[in-house]
């Protein structure tokens, strides 16, 4: 979110910059007037609405105040919701924490690869992400099950099988895999940024290449890192569809637990509740994290 | 560049505005059209096209997964409009209870006399003033004769441990509250707070030995022989025993729900005639027929019944027993416990 903010920031700064160079800025004001609308509209309203519905009692037909949503989920004799807030936050923490112990090793080497490879090859990274996210999950479950090709191919070679189709590990690999290109872009992006100059500057006074990585490497490339984070841990955090087909209700989380809000009980003031729960939690984590201010990793997707 | 760039730039902007637009173009008033929201994979979808081809009748299909599901789509303001809906029996009390349903004209249904007396006049809409018939259910256990080691026959075999992460349950709040109630001896349409609660005990306590809750996929991991047992509904049984003829399927003796899906029109609809005539068509026997082949469930139409082939009017998973019937029990709309048993259902599942 920051990052895009960031991003709404810059573009605004180089439009301003353009427009006092030519002397238009009338004109271009005028311009970005439908994205503010769409932004109001399709942004801004929505959340408003999000935040009165979740302090309704029945909306949207019952709108007088209650606070019993909030009530509800932080109910601490009966922590049932809670339970599922915190499973939520650990499995997304615990994806993320793979997806860059994945991630930063593969956008390294993608980054001292020569230019027309490694061009190619982060093309076939994006790849997947041209079919449906919906479809790959899907692929995953007729691959994990029990009759599904992983075991049948295990069985075959004599192997033992693994039985992970419906536990916390099937969502967690269903997170890796989908969150995963998310890690490795913003990286990579600030990796190949690098002035090598600097890096030659470091090995001329004598630094080895383990010392390079730490002190000139990796210092430089934190924002990435620090995007790559936010790219993954929001969508681990809040998906519904990974945890609905690889969990298959036995381990549900938050994003689940609101898409049935709206969708099968019609509990919208309970729904929205969470939402705003879990929107404050997103907000308040990035913030903790220790910011990279002027970063230029976030700008990739 | 910087030309390609402005066009560029102005073209996404104008189409961001023609977009925001969108759905408040009129619909042309000499297309008739109509609108039918059914359960998945529950019609053989040819049958569409025959009825537009007849017709001369656009039809905007889609389809949803509970009756949670459609009661929600049609109750929550600003959602799509549809004509024809197929809820069953305790949706159809509370649609009529909110006067969300539209009185049918039976002058345009003459088809209507096709349906077998039994299926008509029952308690969710005694005058079938509402509601026509379309098709008729039980749940029950599907069970894989390689993969059980007992004999299938009670609800109770869904909380045996050694079916430990063998079975699936459904992913439906009436459905799954109603087999722990069943199992416990009581009503599944039951108002009494201490059965629900030990209902409730009773299915948290089974979660450990579930492997999923889940809805259509179930059949195709049936097939596979994902799992020992599954929850389903009947007429799910008889295609999943088609494909796979380790399948069995037993309504267990404590008894089971019952349940009836029928077609109903809107209140809201501005396509009555049309709706009324999607119906009867929906009624006719060679329809009736293909509807039935393709889904396998039972239908309440006199002369589909009477073709059928012996094997098939004797085939309990499709037509059970009168013993079966008489011990089966039809959901009735819970009323303000609706609400309860929704917040017990999320319980189990957040758990």
């Amino acid at each position: 979110m920051k990052g895009r903010l960031r991003r709404a920031e810059s573009v605004k700064e180089d439009a301003s910059a353009q427009s006092k160079g030519l002397g238009v800025r009338g004109r271009t004001s005028m311009l970005a007037l439908p994205f503010s609308v769409y932004m109001v509209i399709f942004i801004a309203a929505p959340l408003l609405l999000i935040v009165l519905y979740s302090v309704c009692v029945d909306p949207p037909g019952d709108m007088s105040f209650t606070l019993e949503h909030f009530r509800r989920f932080f109910d601490f004799e009966n922590p049932i919701y809670l339970q599922v807030l915190w499973r939520s936050f650990y499995i997304a923490v615990i994806s993320t924490a793979i997806c860059l112990l994945i991630g930063y090793p593969m956008a390294y080497i993608l980054s001292r690869m020569k230019p027309t490879v490694r061009n190619i090859l982060s093309v076939l990274f994006i790849l997947p992400m041209w079919m449906n996210f919906l479809l790959r999950t899907y692929a995953w479950m007729s691959l994990l099950e029990n009759t599904g090709l992983i075991n049948t191919a295990l069985e075959a070679m004599g192997l033992p099988a693994i039985n992970i189709m419906y536990t916390q590990w099937a969502v967690v690999l269903g997170n890796v895999y989908n969150f995963l290109p998310f890690m490795i872009l913003p990286i990579y992006n600030t990796l190949v940024k690098i002035d090598p100059a600097v890096v030659e500057a470091a090995q001329d006074l004598g630094a080895s290449g383990r010392k390079v990585f730490r002190k000139i490497i990796l210092p430089l490339s934190v924002p990435g890192v620090m995007s790559g984070i936010s790219m993954t841990f929001m969508p681990a955090i809040t998906t519904f569809v990974i945890s609905k087909l690889l969990g298959g209700g036995q381990y549900t989380l938050i994003g689940d637990l609101i898409d049935k809000q709206y969708k099968v009980t019609g509990d919208w003031g309970f729904g929205s509740a969470m939402s705003v729960i879990i929107m404050v939690m997103i907000l308040i984590s990035m913030n903790l994290m220790p910011s990279s201010s002027k970063d230029q990793g976030g700008g990739l997707l | 560049m910087m030309k390609a760039r402005r066009a560029l730039a102005l073209l996404f902007a104008i189409v961001m505005v023609v977009t925001m637009f969108s759905g408040c173009a009129k619909d042309d008033p000499n297309k008739r059209t109509l609108s039918v929201f059914n359960w998945g994979d529950y019609i053989d979808e040819e049958v569409l096209q025959m009825f537009e081809e007849e017709t001369g009748i656009e039809v905007i299909y889609s389809m949803y997964e509970t009756n949670e599901d459609l009661y929600t789509k049609i109750t929550s303001p600003g959602g799509d409009s549809y004509d024809v809906i197929f809820p069953s029996e305790y949706i159809i009390e509370r649609l009529i209870n909110e006067g969300l349903l539209a009185e049918i004209n039976y002058e345009n249904i003459p088809n209507m006399e096709l349906i077998d007396e039994k299926y008509k006049d029952l308690s969710f809409d005694p005058e079938n003033k509402y509601s026509v018939p379309y098709m008729w259910g039980t749940v029950g256990i599907v069970y894989n004769k390689t993969l059980v080691s007992t004999e299938i026959d009670s609800w109770y075999d869904l909380w045996d441990p050694t079916y430990e992460r063998n079975l699936f349950m459904m992913d439906s709040m009436r459905d799954s509250i109603g087999v722990a109630l069943k199992m416990l001896g009581y009503s599944m349409n039951t108002r009494n707070m201490d059965e629900i609660d030990e209902a409730i005990a009773k299915l948290k306590e089974q979660k450990s030995l579930v492997l999923a809750y889940t809805g259509d996929e179930v059949k195709d991991k049936m097939i596979a022989g994902e799992a020992a047992m599954a929850v389903l509904y009947s007429g799910d049984a008889a295609t999943v025993i088609d494909q796979n003829p380790d399948l069995g399927y037993v309504v267990p003796v404590e008894g089971s729900n019952i349940w009836f899906d029928n077609m109903c029109i809107l209140s809201t609809s501005q396509h009555k005639t049309e709706a009324e005539e999607f119906i009867n068509f929906m009624c006719r026997t060679d329809i009736a027929e293909m509807n039935r082949a393709y889904i396998n469930y039972s239908s309440p139409q006199r002369e589909v019944y009477e073709n059928l082939p012996d094997e098939v009017k004797a085939d309990p998973v499709q037509y059970p027993s009168d013993e079966i019937y008489s011990h089966c029990e039809v959901y009735e709309d819970l009323g303000d416990y609706t609400q309860i048993y929704d917040q017990l259902w999320t319980e189990v599942i957040a758990s």
